[in-house]
């Protein structure tokens, strides 16, 4: 390689700064915004410094909505479409190993859901849960349709809907994880004797584990922000994104920001948080001499 | 060390594990419950008829004929026009197609930058990680964050005005088609970048020697080599776009001030009116367009060997 750059790399370089500055520019737009004065609006110029919206948020939240409950809810899904995440693209990620009959199928289907527009997976789950719910009302015995409502919910519907859009990401990090790995260290553990659960355990799971927390970082911030899927899978209730949504037109002041710079905090501090374990994971090995997958 | 274990009798067999079936069967039974089961309903509630209070189980192609309504009278009268099923439809294709070609050209500049031009690994996986971030974070949030941008007193319109090249603050900025374009570009350009990163860094750098030393010029190379050898996550990042910009409807109202119709945001509003039969039926026609150029694109590629 030439020791010059060529003039296409200052080209280049400039249009992706210009692209950072397009990617994050708005983001610390309201951040900055959501320290506004008391007086402030919902543009520039700010008018003073303050906590003012985030008090405001704190003790008041949005007009017509509960959203600190929202937000809770959100919390408590995405921890559960993380953990779910983790374990079944885990276990379809060693099957997929091996040979089984209708792998071929089944990864087609998970690839299509990842490409199926979201609209139709949503509009697809709320029929069913509402198929089901009058189904149980008019044929299930007196004890359970009596005060039947719905079986629609966060963790039934909305569930199963964040999970179509995260686990092939995690399937297809698995992927990815084992394409890299090395058979050869489970083989040695096995013919030292190890069961295959034992091998699991102590070799391949620290091997891959730093690439692991990437799948639960996909669950985790896909759930947190999801829309699309849950629009009409989640009953009642809605989560702190959806919330947001119907909210963007009528709040007019400040407080819309102070809650976007807090939930792009949550999402912030999820990712500092896995690439600290993904660091801390791979020294570990690095100390241990094993290799990364 | 197999051949000690295998020669002592009172041993069990080395146990094989839990069969591949078991350990892909939870994955399987949540794409059965939540995908596979929905859309087959999907299909057949489109057949299906509805009244005010419920909907009735029934064969009858009222839902995709009524879709169309009058839509071939008022293309075949004496002043032809759109039927606003179609203009939606058109509208919804013309967005995803500009958002397409301008993630695919800025998506692909990005990429070959940071496949050819950067030199360092660690630059390299900051860099990257620079334009994934964003992705992990509330599209919402990222939508909201152009409105002290955009908006009539906003950023863009205060600067221009006090420089005087406006006299009036520019109201296409905002809830305009331009506003949902830009978001998309904004939310989107990433999965154009991920997969042509991916096949870029695939490519063996002598192929791109040779053609230099042959007396290819930048472009030539870019043009004969790069570019087909690009051509599996071109594939792949433009089905993404495509398909999340033609079934969007988050996007589309947030940014358009609920103004812009698109089929997302049609089937939407036939679900909030419980009126699931015609959106069903709207959801498969959408499905098709999309399914097929899936299958398509599918068979061009084997993904798997992507990863």
């Amino acid at each position: 390689m030439p020791d010059r750059r060529p003039a296409a790399f200052y080209w280049l370089a400039a249009l992706f700064a210009l692209f950072v500055l397009f990617l994050y520019g708005p983001m610390i737009t309201i951040v900055l915004l959501s320290f506004q004065g008391p007086d402030g609006g919902l543009t520039f110029p700010m008018n003073g410094v303050s906590i003012h919206w985030f008090n405001k948020l704190w003790s008041d939240g949005l007009p017509n909505v509960d959203i600190w409950a929202a937000f809770g809810r959100s919390v408590r899904l995405g921890l559960v479409v993380m953990l779910l995440t983790v374990l079944l693209s885990l276990l379809a990620g060693l099957a997929y190993r091996k040979r089984f009959k209708g792998s071929e199928a089944l990864l087609f289907i998970v690839i299509a859901s990842l490409i199926m527009p979201s609209i139709v997976v949503s509009l697809g789950i709320g029929l069913e849960f509402r198929l089901i719910d009058d189904a149980i009302k008019k044929y299930a015995p007196a004890v359970i349709a009596d005060g039947f409502d719905t079986a629609m919910g966060l963790f039934s519907s909305a569930l199963g809907a964040h999970l179509t859009w995260t686990s092939p990401f995690g399937l297809l990090i698995m992927f990815a994880i084992f394409n890299r790995f090395d058979p050869r260290y489970e083989e040695a553990a096995r013919d030292l004797g190890a069961s295959p659960w034992q091998a699991l355990r102590h070799v391949v799971l620290p091997i891959i584990g730093a690439s692991v927390v990437g799948i639960g970082l996909f669950g985790f911030t896909l759930s947190w922000d999801e829309i699309a899927r849950t629009s009409q899978a989640v009953g009642y209730l809605n989560t702190l994104p959806l919330e947001l949504q119907g909210q963007t037109t009528t709040v007019t002041t400040p407080v819309i920001y102070a809650l976007g710079t807090l939930t792009t905090a949550v999402s912030l501090l999820v990712i500092a948080a896995a690439f600290a374990a993904i660091l801390l994971l791979r020294r570990r090995q690095a100390r241990h001499g094993l290799p990364a997958a | 060390m197999r051949v000690s274990t295998a020669n002592m009798p009172s041993e069990p067999q080395i146990e094989k594990g839990l069969p591949a079936w078991v350990q892909a069967l939870p994955l399987a039974a949540v794409f059965a419950i939540f995908f596979v089961v929905p859309l087959f309903l999907t299909v057949m509630v489109s057949f299906w008829n509805y009244n005010e209070y419920e909907i009735l189980p029934d064969f009858t192609a009222r839902n995709y004929l009524e879709a169309f309504e009058g839509c071939l009278d008022r293309l075949l009268s004496t002043a032809p026009e759109l039927c606003t099923t179609l203009k939606t439809y058109l509208t919804t294709l013309r967005i995803a197609t500009v958002v397409w070609l301008i993630t695919l050209i800025l998506g692909f500049a990005i990429a070959y930058f940071l496949a050819f031009h950067v030199r360092s690994l660690s630059v390299q996986i900051v860099l990257f990680l620079l334009c994934t971030i964003p992705f992990w974070t509330s599209n919402v949030i990222r939508m909201i964050s152009w409105i002290p941008l955009l908006g009539r007193n906003g950023l863009i319109n205060q600067t221009l005005l006090q420089l005087h090249v406006i006299k009036q603050p520019l109201e296409w900025l905002l809830f305009s088609d331009f506003a949902v374009i830009l978001a998309f570009v904004h939310l989107y350009t990433l999965f154009m970048i991920v997969p042509i990163f991916n096949s870029m860094m695939r490519i063996d750098r002598s192929l791109v020697e040779a053609a230099t030393d042959a007396g290819a010029s930048g472009w030539q190379t870019l043009a004969n080599v790069i570019i087909p050898l690009s051509k599996t996550g071109i594939v792949i990042g433009s089905i993404f776009v495509l398909t999340i910009v033609m079934g969007d409807f988050v996007t589309i109202g947030v940014m358009g001030g609920q103004q812009i119709a698109s089929v997302g945001k049609m089937i939407n509003t036939q679900m909030g009116a419980l009126q699931f039969p015609p959106a069903a039926a709207h959801a498969v026609i959408l499905l098709a367009s999309v399914l097929m150029s899936i299958w398509g694109l599918t068979r061009l590629v084997d993904i798997r060997k992507e990863l």
